[in-house]
């Protein structure tokens, strides 16, 4: 009689994952423009902020396979550099409001009562702060580094992603199996780590691929303000907000930077779900 | 339940008076102030401004000063419009943001929330990536490039409505679709997932192997824990429109506080930052209340342990 | 069952939909355009670009305030619509004495305020005595320094009366001006806002005087005696303004009022213009120059404006405290190619600080392209200094499209020529005055428009300690040619003395002229009586709505 090899969560996952076809699809296509963004500008016979004065908003063509902008500078270069920087700033950001977010969130909605009532109520406060005031604030006594700028906009999109894990902490706190594992005598700890947070990631990946293009937004209704990457430096936010207002005259500005980037977030999101669905312990194994 | 709404009130005061202090010292701690100006005016008269408003005075003083107006009701005189009062300026702004708020979350809800629903129901079909696909459209077209996509075709090319201004209903459309589409991607997404994960309930379940009506089973079941994530998402989302639509405002010349907000941060308006923040930060809690009351209602088990 | 289902969800949907098009309908009757109906109303449809801070003339400072003081308020003089000149105002005839050290002008009798009262020379010496009052804090008041004794009550170094300031009241129709010295462009000065009268009765009753912030300037409460009265003013909404008929010329305003639209965004006003929204705009971006000369050639306006786009140098910070590397900048720019290629605007480059023709004086050209002497500069530069080559230079500009454009472009020009790296700093306005006030930049973007059309209006920045100079430069010739040219009686010695000025500049280098402003603007055919002028100003008796001729 052969015994059924042990599955771990995290194969189980896997295989589940594999068996999405969109999740995989979009899987490759976030390599396939990652990889792009990493060497496009290396690979470009332009450097992302030469200019050419006498070739201005040219369509693609053979020189530039994906046209010129108002200096006359390569698009490609410029969107597969802007790539570099608004995954950088996606991904970093993001990770930082999920580190800080759901550990507030899980801590505060599982401990409940006063405590909870406290956090939530510092979250309220620096839900209502400004946040053009803040990030102004910041960038004037920082400088202009943007990296910093970004575990900025980070520190604040936590305070979302704090609410939801709380709201769903609580939520699951009552579930008959987390009263089971208390009625068991497991630490408060092992409760968290082991039943809970597991519950948790279904929405907390959602809701961080649902970040990071929250984030590349925010980055660039920055530089809408004039507080994102400074020039020459491009970001596909940057790109696509000067993209938008020359659309009827130049609209290859607005099309590829906008391509990448709406690409980059389609697969996001579709990857999320796909890992969603593949660790939902819940459909394991019935 | 009155108890639960009369304690949040209370605890509203000390956090207004924390983010009024913050944002008091945040504004004045920032370079550049109300009298910056391009001719550099003599140091004499700068001085005078200074002290006409009370600026030279030591910055606690002022602090106390303004929270002793704020206690009666006086927000104080805007620096950037002399003549006008804060409150003044937000009484005819806010009109404009909360219709454009209410339209644009409504166009939201009405269709995000069936979006999410079907894709749940059907998840990993095409009923589930159609909508998806389309609500990502929203999501990945940031108001800058969506308000001029629908400008350009509505507009100018189909002269169906107006490119700009607030002046009449006709005018209503464009703005709120563009807010509205955005929201509207963020909405179905989470719906989709809070249903994903009610419909998995072990509650759920036994409804239906109980063999409940499916329809049944998804309004009086589901639904309720399904919509949990877009209602706790909706507090922050109404507030962030209503004062963050500074971009659509932008576009759309629509004077509404989102562009208050930002002029006044930048031009180091004290008064008017310290009115429009606090002001945003009162509607928040109060939307976060309601909010709170709305989620007790739809999660029976949160609504027990009150 | 699932179509019950799916029809069920979709019930609100429909529903939606169904309203959206009943207001689609209702809308298809689309009803016609500002531009259209105005034809009708003749009301001037003005793009104003920005929300004016004040409506107080002695307060006021922008460009935007001045569109609409100059229809509220009128001062002793007027403006010519196409050469502004010097034209009567409120003033019907003037005298001037003692070669220029005192005028007399002589009021008409039937200039009235909106509310009836006449306007009165007493009227003129109250508000000049406003402006002056060292309590008021007006920005402009160092405009009225020329009147005799001015500065010294505006320094509160004496009372009026016992300083005696040089303006005097003889009778309600007759006012007597005394200068410190004779000043050749004196009645164009008086076509600035900080020279208009304010009714006093209303800054009584609002205790105006010396206070800022207070609403005598609301709807209601504004007393004009220009051609239109304020009826409407809702900030960042619309500033709407109507015929004031108690105006002495009111017979020649053809236009029933004006309404003003701050919209600040120039994408978006270049939309309202094209849907028939606006009239015309206030500026027009650099990017959409090409593609509005193909749609809209006829409508698309260059009309050369007094001011200089330029560069300063901060002399305190290094490498710019050492002449060869700012004369290596400069000429490693070429202004042609700047003009031609990024600002697309028919701008003229700079090749002197003032621009050419101001007033009469026509400066030499002095600020060259030069990409090899700029090398050899800067190499004798670096050999000296030890260095292979610069450290990044940081550039600071406000926010906006248009100057990042040609910060970028600079960058490369110096890049290519110099092999220089130039950080480029943008930051928001306040930010930006705060800093260059305070020394904190070593190169940063500027501009000046001329107040008035003399070459003095722009020399006088680089004066010695003068407030607008910061960029460290001092220079004693310099200050004395200033002086000269500014008393002088003669043109000649005047124009010689700022060609001594310019010299001066074009030789240390304490800036970088770049080009000379065009206003770009969208102006639509049916505005007539509209002229471009130097100052962009247009008085607006002048100008009238007709429909165009048929071919």
């Amino acid at each position: 009689m052969s015994v059924e090899k042990s599955s771990s969560l995290g194969r189980d996952a896997w295989l589940r994952l594999r068996a999405n076809r969109m999740a995989m699809i979009s899987l490759f296509i976030l390599i396939g423009i990652t990889t792009v963004s990493f060497i496009g500008p290396s690979i470009s016979p332009y450097a992302y902020d030469q200019q050419n004065l006498d070739r201005v908003f040219e369509g693609p063509g053979k020189d530039h396979i994906f046209g010129t902008d108002n200096l006359g500078r390569d698009l490609f270069a410029r969107t597969t550099y802007g790539g570099r920087i608004s995954l950088a700033v996606g991904l970093l950001a993001t990770l930082v409001s999920l580190v800080i977010g759901v550990s507030y969130g899980m801590f505060s909605g599982y401990t409940g009562g006063r405590v909870d009532a406290w956090m939530m109520r510092a979250v309220d406060v620096l839900y209502a702060l400004p946040f053009t005031i803040f990030v102004i604030l910041l960038m004037v006594m920082f400088g202009r580094n943007f990296l910093l700028l970004f575990l900025a906009i980070g520190a604040v999109e936590w305070l979302t992603m704090a609410r939801i894990t709380r709201a769903q902490t609580m939520n699951l706190k009552r579930a008959e199996f987390v009263e089971a594992a208390r009625a068991l005598g497991y630490s408060h700890g092992r409760i968290l780590f082991r039943h809970i947070l597991p519950n948790l990631i279904g929405p907390i990946i959602i809701y961080a691929t649902l970040t990071v293009p929250a984030v590349m937004l925010l980055e660039a209704v920055l530089s809408f303000l004039g507080l994102g990457v400074q020039a020459p430096m491009s970001s596909w936010g940057s790109l696509i907000k000067e993209g938008a207002e020359k659309m009827d005259a130049a609209p290859w500005l607005l099309f590829f930077p906008g391509m990448f980037f709406c690409l980059s977030l389609f697969a996001l999101n579709f990857l999320g779900d796909g890992l969603r669905d593949a660790l939902d312990p819940k459909s394991s194994k019935d | 339940m009155k108890k639960f709404v009369f304690s949040r009130v209370l605890q509203a005061v000390p956090t207004l008076w924390v983010i009024a202090t913050l944002t008091f010292f945040m504004t004045r701690y920032a370079p550049g102030g109300p009298f910056d100006t391009e001719k550099a005016i003599p140091q004499e008269i700068k001085v005078k401004l200074e002290s006409h408003f009370g600026l030279d005075r030591p910055l606690f003083d002022q602090y106390l000063l303004y929270l002793k107006n704020l206690l009666r009701g006086d927000l104080g005189p805007s620096f950037k419009y002399p003549g006008w009062e804060v409150s003044e300026l937000i009484a005819t702004a806010f009109p404009v943001s909360l219709t454009l708020g209410v339209l644009s979350l409504s166009i939201a809800l009405l269709i995000g929330i069936p979006a999410g629903i079907i894709a749940a129901l059907r998840k990993n079909t095409w009923l589930d990536y159609l909508p998806m696909s389309l609500s990502m459209a929203g999501i990945c077209l940031p108001t800058f490039v969506l308000g001029p996509l629908l400008i350009y075709i509505f507009s100018t090319q189909l002269g169906l409505f107006p490119p700009l201004g607030w002046y009449g209903p006709a005018d209503w459309v464009l703005p709120s679709f563009t807010l509205g589409l955005f929201y509207a991607a963020y909405v179905a997404r989470l719906t989709r997932a809070g249903m994903l994960e009610t419909l998995q309930q072990d509650y759920v379940r036994t409804a239906r192997a109980k063999g409940a009506n499916p329809w049944q089973v998804v309004t009086r079941h589901a639904l309720r824990g399904g919509l949990l994530p877009v209602v706790t998402y909706l507090g922050p989302a109404f507030a962030g429109l209503i004062s963050g639509s500074f971009i659509i405002e932008s576009i759309f010349f629509i004077p509404g506080l989102g562009k208050f907000f930002v002029t006044a941060a930048f031009n180091r308006d004290y008064t008017m930052v310290l009115g429009t923040v606090l002001f945003y930060a009162a509607l928040i809690i109060l939307l976060n209340l309601l909010v709170d009351l709305l989620q007790a209602w739809l999660d029976p088990k949160a609504r027990q342990a009150q | 069952m699932c179509t019950v289902l799916i029809f069920h969800k979709f019930h609100p949907l429909i529903a939606l939909v169904g309203c959206l098009c009943v207001a689609w309908f209702v809308q298809g009757c689309s009803k016609p355009s500002n531009v259209e109906t105005a034809l009708n109303e003749n009301i001037l449809h003005f793009g104003l670009g920005a929300e004016p801070q004040h409506l107080d003339p002695h307060l006021a400072t922008s460009v935007a305030a001045h569109n609409i003081l100059s229809a509220l308020l009128e001062g002793l003089v007027s403006e010519h619509p196409e050469t502004l000149k010097p034209v009567p105002g409120v003033a019907q005839r003037w005298e001037k004495l003692e070669e220029g050290k005192t005028y007399l002008f002589y009021l008409r009798d039937n200039a009235l305020w909106s509310n009836g009262d006449p306007v009165t020379a007493h009227d003129f010496v109250y508000s000049f005595r406003r402006i002056l009052n060292p309590n008021l804090g007006a920005q402009y008041a160092s405009m009225l320094h020329p009147l005799k004794n001015a500065k010294l009550y505006h320094e509160g170094k004496k009372s009026w009366e016992e300083a005696n300031v040089g303006a005097e009241a003889i009778d309600n129709y007759t006012l007597k001006i005394t200068l410190e010295h004779p000043i050749p462009y004196f009645l164009e000065l008086l076509n600035h806002y900080s020279w208009f009268p304010v009714h006093r009765p209303t800054l009584e009753k609002f205790d105006a005087f010396e206070k800022m912030g207070t609403p005598w300037t609301k709807p209601g409460n504004f007393v004009s005696n220009g051609p239109f009265q304020l009826i409407e003013h809702q900030i960042n909404s619309v500033i709407a303004v109507g015929k004031n008929e108690g105006y002495w010329d009111a017979s020649s305003v053809r236009l029933e009022g004006i309404r003003f639209y701050p919209i600040e965004s120039v994408d978006t006003e270049e939309r309202a213009y094209r849907a028939g929204f606006l009239h015309l705009t206030q500026s027009v971006s650099a990017d959409r120059i090409d593609y509005l000369k193909e749609k809209h050639p006829d409508e698309l306006h260059f009309e050369p404006y007094l001011g200089t786009y330029f560069y300063r140098f901060n002399l305190k910070s290094p490498p710019f405290d050492d002449l060869r590397v700012r004369q290596a900048f400069s000429l490693a720019i070429d202004r042609q190619r700047l003009v031609d290629k990024v600002l697309k605007g028919g701008q003229t480059p700079a090749n002197t600080f003032t621009p050419p023709g101001t007033g009469g004086f026509y400066p030499q050209p002095q600020f060259i392209h030069d990409p090899k002497k700029a090398r050899r500069l800067l190499d004798s530069y670096l050999s000296e200094k030890g260095l292979e080559r610069l450290p990044p230079i940081e550039l600071t500009y406000n926010t906006s499209e248009g100057h990042k454009k040609v910060a970028e472009a600079l960058h490369g020009m110096w890049n290519e020529a110099l092999g220089v790296e130039i950080r480029l700093f943008n930051m928001e306005w306040k930010v930006f005055l705060s800093t260059i006030s305070k020394g904190e930049f070593s190169l940063a973007r500027a501009g000046w428009i001329g107040d008035y059309v003399d070459p003095h209006t722009f020399l006088h920045m680089w004066r010695s300690g003068e407030g607008l100079n910061m960029t460290g430069w001092t220079n004693a010739s310099y200050d004395k040619a200033l002086k000269l040219g500014e008393t002088s009686n003669s043109e000649k010695e005047r124009w010689e003395n700022f060609q001594v000025c310019e010299d001066l500049l074009a030789n240390d280098f304490p800036v970088l002229p770049l080009y000379f402003y065009v206003h770009l603007t969208l102006r639509h055919p049916t505005v007539r009586g509209w002229y471009p002028t130097l100052l962009d100003h247009h008085p607006y008796k002048y100008i009238y709505l007709q429909k165009e001729e048929a071919p």
